[in-house]
């Protein structure tokens, strides 16, 4: 009986829900809001922006027109996106899991990514990209009100509006979902749902609009390209908090948690490393030069990566390794990616390699000073990568060091609003999960019993196994 | 009868079949298992932590045979799984109560 109603329940609530597709209505070709300042648009002293003067004063006074080549390019972007948390991250968290836990890391990224991309529809693009505001823009576009398929994106005039929402939702998703490496195999499925919600809402939406959509950090002029900070930086932070407030895993330090398929972990970076080119070069908003240069740095940075990681170890433990291998390539995507359309080729390979090293002392050295059981290292490697990554921008994207810095670069003060974005970013983060995860864990308890976790996630908390044998 | 339970090392699998076959041995049960001897394990090194692994893998070779090929038994795994390295492994014999044939039924001597 209370199944019954709990069902008529939720068929009302759907039939409620169709009042907002009502909102989809008013058609409005083109959105009120200015152009917001965008980091991708920044330097005006490129080539690439000399290059595109000739056609911008006929279009400037029109409506802007959508590029085909442009339109194309980011819908690519935003599947190759997709493809980096489903089955990308997915499967490079999964193989890291053990057996009993694997399809409950499965389920977290997959439902995760899902959830956070209807709120991202719903709410999430509005208070980001609508508006004015320094931490929060307006309910302008609540439930993409007024937006029509001929809607041009306000932020980036040859896309439609739609492309660039769905863009940037996977952005959002991702970012949540990247939480989930910290505290895997002992959360509850219900706290992890409650929890993104929270922290999408306080955390990723305000450090999204301060670093792109025209807040705070992006009018100071802090360099993010493709999110070290928003992204990288946020996550790892919020995955460091999460794996002390959980606490550690039972039998962390005593038992073996040997990852039960390196040959996933593999295949999840590599399809990591694939689907970043969307991440970086989509980023630069268009088909065209920027986007030539983030894609070139994403490919060389995370060689470089790899490169110095094994090498560390290989030095260090006397064997390189395929985890160390697929580590040092993620560790390199993050630290070029608020770099990715600022700096040279040859800044990124190194700044590849220095974040290979230190990300190798993250999940080491580090890993055992802070003392927490961050399951598959997200703040070792995405935390880490992306402070590595983002301070180092401020240096190579100086033009004497091939970047696309003006001529009238200065590094020093670069690298100090780097810095003040990477300490904000830190302390908004921190208190944001802190207080997050303490209500989840009010709500519906943060954590399995011990039993449940002897047992395995995946049998008690979804009824299933990922391995029949 | 006799159940001759031996622990040799993988790759000496085939070579034990043959000799067994060779003696007259019909039929044999295989397991794969882990164990130590003394025989030290590997470390095993993910990221930051290391692991210590003291089981190896090994094969458990059952063959269940008549008292009168005991010996001959013995010898042939002996010979076919000794590398003269540690963790060659160990034969145990164990007294068999019964034997019973699934299909027909034939018990003990007839069922081997």
């Amino acid at each position: 009986m209370r199944k019954l109603v709990a069902s008529l329940a939720l068929g009302f609530a759907a039939l409620l829900a169709m009042g907002p597709l009502h909102a989809q209505e008013t058609p409005a070709s083109t959105l009120e809001t200015p152009a917001t300042v965008v980091v991708e648009d920044a330097p005006a002293a490129t080539a690439e922006a000399s290059v595109a003067e000739p056609a911008a004063p006929a279009t400037a006074e029109e409506t802007p027109k959508i590029d085909s080549g442009d339109t194309a390019w980011m819908m690519t972007s935003t599947l190759l996106v997709i493809l980096m948390t489903i089955p990308g991250l997915a499967l490079f968290y999964g193989g890291l899991s053990r057996s009993k836990n694997m399809l409950s890391v499965l389920i977290q990224v997959f439902v995760v990514f899902s959830l956070i991309s209807v709120l991202w529809a719903i709410y999430g693009f509005s208070l980001t990209f609508g508006g004015e505001g320094n931490f929060y823009a307006s309910f302008q576009y609540l439930f993409l009100k007024g937006i029509t398929p001929d809607t041009v994106s306000a932020t980036l005039a040859t896309i439609p509006e739609f492309v660039f929402i769905a863009f940037q939702g996977t952005f959002a998703a991702i970012t949540v979902a990247l939480i989930v490496g910290s505290f895997a195999e002992r959360i509850k499925f219900s706290a992890v749902l409650l929890f993104s919600v929270l922290w999408f809402t306080f955390s990723y939406i305000p450090m999204a609009r301060m670093v792109w959509g025209g807040g705070l950090l992006g009018k100071a002029g802090a360099l993010d390209f493709a999110g070290g900070t928003v992204v990288h930086i946020n996550a790892g932070v919020a995955g460091l908090v999460g794996a002390y407030v959980l606490g550690k895993r039972l039998g962390f330090g005593k038992e073996a948690f040997t990852p039960h398929s390196l040959t996933l972990t593999m295949v999840g970076a590599s399809l990591l490393w694939v689907g970043w080119f969307g991440f970086n070069a989509g980023s630069a908003g268009a088909a065209n030069g920027v986007a030539g240069l983030a894609f070139i740095n994403t490919v060389l940075a995370t060689a470089a990566a790899t490169l110095a990681w094994i090498a560390g170890e290989g030095l260090h433990k006397g064997k390189a390794s395929m985890l160390g291998a697929a580590s040092g390539a993620v560790a390199g995507l993050v630290a070029v990616t608020p770099a990715a359309g600022f700096v040279g080729p040859m800044g990124s390979i190194i700044i590849g390699l220095i974040a290979g090293l230190v990300c190798l002392w993250g999940v080491s050295g580090l890993k055992r000073l802070l003392k927490a059981d961050d399951s598959f290292d997200v703040f070792g490697v995405h935390g880490v990568g992306g402070i590595v990554g983002a301070i180092l921008t401020g240096v190579f994207a100086a033009p004497y060091l091939g970047g696309t810095g003006a001529e009238d670069f200065a590094m020093g003060a670069q690298v100090w609003i780097q810095t003040k974005s990477v300490l904000l970013t830190i302390v908004w983060s921190g208190i944001v999960s802190f207080i997050a995860y303490k209500i989840a864990d009010l709500v519906v308890g943060l954590r399995v019993t011990e039993e449940e976790e002897r047992q395995g996630l995946d049998i008690t908390s979804h009824g299933e196994t990922a391995y029949n044998k | 009868m006799k159940m001759v339970t031996a622990i040799v090392k993988p790759f000496k699998l085939d070579e034990v079949r043959e000799a067994l076959s060779a003696i007259g041995v019909q039929g044999i049960t295989v397991t794969e298992v882990k164990g130590f001897g003394r025989q030290k394990g590997h470390t095993e090194l993910y990221r930051g932590a290391e692991y210590v692994v003291d089981f190896l893998p090994k094969v458990k070779i059952e063959a269940a045979v008549d008292d009168s090929i005991v010996d001959q038994v013995i010898d042939a795994i002996e010979k076919s799984a000794r590398t003269g390295k540690i963790g060659d492994g160990k034969i145990f014999v164990s007294p068999l109560v019964q034997v019973i044939r699934i299909r027909t039924g034939e018990t003990d001597r007839d069922a081997l």
